[in-house]
């Protein structure tokens, strides 16, 4: 293989690490709850996406969308059942509480769906080799690429260009001062939340084909979710951006050279970042 | 002066301490045909206590513990198979030095974060000693791990017995006594009261002098050292040692077993792996596809019910009806 086409599978990697992330990078800044669930999310959105498709016959996009919304819905509702009974509460128990939602979710796609691996069928158009130009590359990686460098792009102006979004950024920065200002911190939550679940549920989706899918997910891919929101910082979008482009391309690269044991560099890394900068790459001190 | 007077005699021994003990030896007696499994139990509460050392009193949120049960057990592992040091007492003290000796490296390392930081630190130490595993195939016997690993007799006298596990049983449980020993003293010692301030308020332990960093890398590779004899002695009872020591769902499980029983008490490590162990080998013979469905249910309702463990539910009732009663 060469150079080019390491890069671009590794960014196609990236960003399906990135667009489940995002959403978790946020939510622990903006209330610092410790969501081990985030992957169930993920796993749920692409379940959603296999049985739409297969069942009734939605297209990939529309699958897609469909997945986006119910995850986002089914996430509002646990927020506000469950979740938000425990803001404030001791670390050890939030993390207790969202490994049992994990578990939770795994057995109930396991009892309802079976254990084995989904495949996701993807259109035809999607399927295949591009040209282009220099080089013949997988479309869906292509296509992959294109949407999450959109999705970055979108998030970023949402992040930065709206009120919504400076709302969250001072959120994030310092919740009391911005609740004393008048703002519903707490809803200003809730909507954050089912926005990053559906993301996730959507990436979820798009990444079946890189990551897998089957009842395990939530718990297998958790240490890679936390790592790239560790590394990147939290509450920033864009340093988890590209903290998941940084893991996503080592990944992709190790796992070509070296295959037995690659992952090991992944951890080495991390471990040296966070010992040298313990709020991430792109985090700010104390935040 | 009451309070005061309960403060300085609550290292005292009380009478019902003595029952566990009891109810270990009873359980040899009365379930000859479960000693494997009730084994398993009393290694999980050694974990399960040398965890509780750096949570709960320390105030140390790791998920990564299951680095220093590895550690004891491939120690113990390594040990038999590559240089045929099948004597399983020295065994189990190589595996605790070695865990011990990784936790005071680690600890030097990881514990000037907190919070998410430290969280992701003590996995990725975990993580790493994980895929030196996988990939140190000669020594480790990489994903296939090392079965079939046997002993000697234990302090010349017994047997490992394949069967029933019954020295396995007492032995596990005399090493747990030693270990429980060594913890309850520790956690009562002016040591112990200093990781507790440092739990509550460091920025205070720091103002009165106390040598902070010091405290927690020391209780660190205390805990470590008692997890690596746990690992150990599941290398030595079980007889196979695999990456399934080492890996999160371990980290995750001791994890939940504390906060069951309930964090910072002692006891919760007992009561916790009793509770879980127990609750899972049922749900897993009735439900043997849908019992993660149970475990997963219960977590939820222990979390946004019981914070404090089942300990601390006790405690709580305790204290309503000694309310009442002095109300009434």
């Amino acid at each position: 293989m060469d150079l080019a086409s390491i890069l671009l599978g590794g960014c196609a990697a990236g960003m399906v690490l990135f667009i489940v992330s995002v959403g978790l990078s946020v939510t622990m800044g903006l209330m610092g709850f410790i969501n081990l669930a985030h992957g169930g999310f993920a796993m749920l959105g692409g379940y959603a996406i296999v049985l739409a498709m297969k069942h009734w016959g939605l297209d990939f996009v529309a699958a897609l969308g469909l997945a986006f919304v119910s995850v986002a819905a089914l996430s509002v509702v646990l927020e506000r059942l469950l979740y938000a009974r425990l803001y404030g509460a001791a670390e050890l128990t939030q993390v207790l509480f969202t490994i049992g939602l994990a578990f939770v979710m795994t057995a109930s796609v396991t009892i309802t769906v079976g254990p084995e691996t989904q495949v996701v069928h993807l259109p035809a158009w999607l399927r295949g080799q591009t040209d282009l130009g220099f080089l013949q590359y997988r479309t869906y990686s292509l296509a992959l690429i294109v949407a999450g460098a959109a999705l970055v792009l979108g998030l970023w102006l949402g992040f930065e260009r709206t009120r919504f979004g400076a709302r969250i950024r001072a959120a994030v920065d310092n919740r009391r001062m911005v609740a004393s200002l008048g703002v519903d911190v707490s809803r200003l939550f809730t909507v954050t939340f089912a926005v990053g679940s559906g993301l996730a549920a959507v990436g979820g989706g798009l990444g079946a084909e890189i990551l897998g899918l089957d009842p395990n997910y939530p718990l297998r891919y958790l240490v890679y979710f936390l790592i790239v929101v560790a590394v990147g910082g939290l509450g920033r979008v864009t340093g988890v951006f590209f903290a998941a482009l940084l893991i996503g391309v080592l990944d992709f690269v190790l796992k070509i050279y070296f295959p037995k044991g690659g992952a090991i560099f992944i951890y080495a890394l991390t471990l040296i970042i966070l010992l040298w900068r313990p709020h991430g790459l792109f985090g700010k001190k104390g935040a | 002066m009451k309070a005061v007077e309960a403060f300085a005699r609550r290292h005292r021994l009380q009478w019902w301490e003595a029952l566990p003990w009891l109810a270990g030896i009873a359980v040899f007696f009365a379930f000859p045909n479960h000693l494997g499994f009730a084994t398993k139990v009393v290694i999980t509460i050694l974990f399960a206590l040398s965890l509780d050392l750096v949570l709960g009193y320390a105030g140390i949120v790791t998920l990564g513990h299951a680095a220093f049960f590895g550690a004891g057990a491939y120690t113990v592992g390594i040990l038999a198979q590559h240089f045929n040091w099948a004597e399983p007492v020295s065994g189990l003290a190589a595996a605790a030095l070695v865990a011990g000796a990784v936790g005071l490296a680690s600890g030097f390392v990881v514990l000037r974060t907190h919070g998410l930081t430290l969280l992701m630190l003590t996995l990725c130490t975990m993580t790493l000693l994980e895929q030196a595993a996988n990939m140190g195939a000669e020594w480790t016997g990489g994903f296939d791990g090392m079965p079939g690993l046997a002993f000697e007799k234990i302090l010349g006298l017994f047997a490992f017995d394949v069967l029933y596990s019954r020295s396995q049983y007492l032995y596990s449980l005399a090493w747990l006594l030693g270990a429980f020993a060594l913890v309850r003293t520790l956690v009562y010692s002016s040591f112990g009261q200093s990781l507790t301030g440092i739990r509550e308020n460091v920025r205070r332990m720091h103002a009165v002098g106390a040598p902070v960093r010091a405290r927690l890398i020391l209780v660190y590779a205390i805990s470590a050292a008692l997890a690596g004899l746990a690992g150990g002695l599941w290398a030595q009872t079980t007889g196979y040692v695999n990456l399934a020591v080492l890996g999160l769902e371990r980290a995750a499980g001791i994890l939940i077993i504390l906060i069951l029983g309930g964090y910072g008490r002692l006891y919760g490590a007992m009561i916790g792996a009793i509770a879980y162990m127990v609750l899972e080998d049922q749900l897993a013979k009735a439900y043997p596809t849908t019992w993660q469905l149970g475990i997963g249910i219960t977590l939820v309702i222990v979390a946004l019910y019981v914070p404090n463990g089942i300990l601390g539910l006790a405690e709580t009732l305790r204290r309503r009806i000694a309310g009442k009663r002095a109300r009434g």
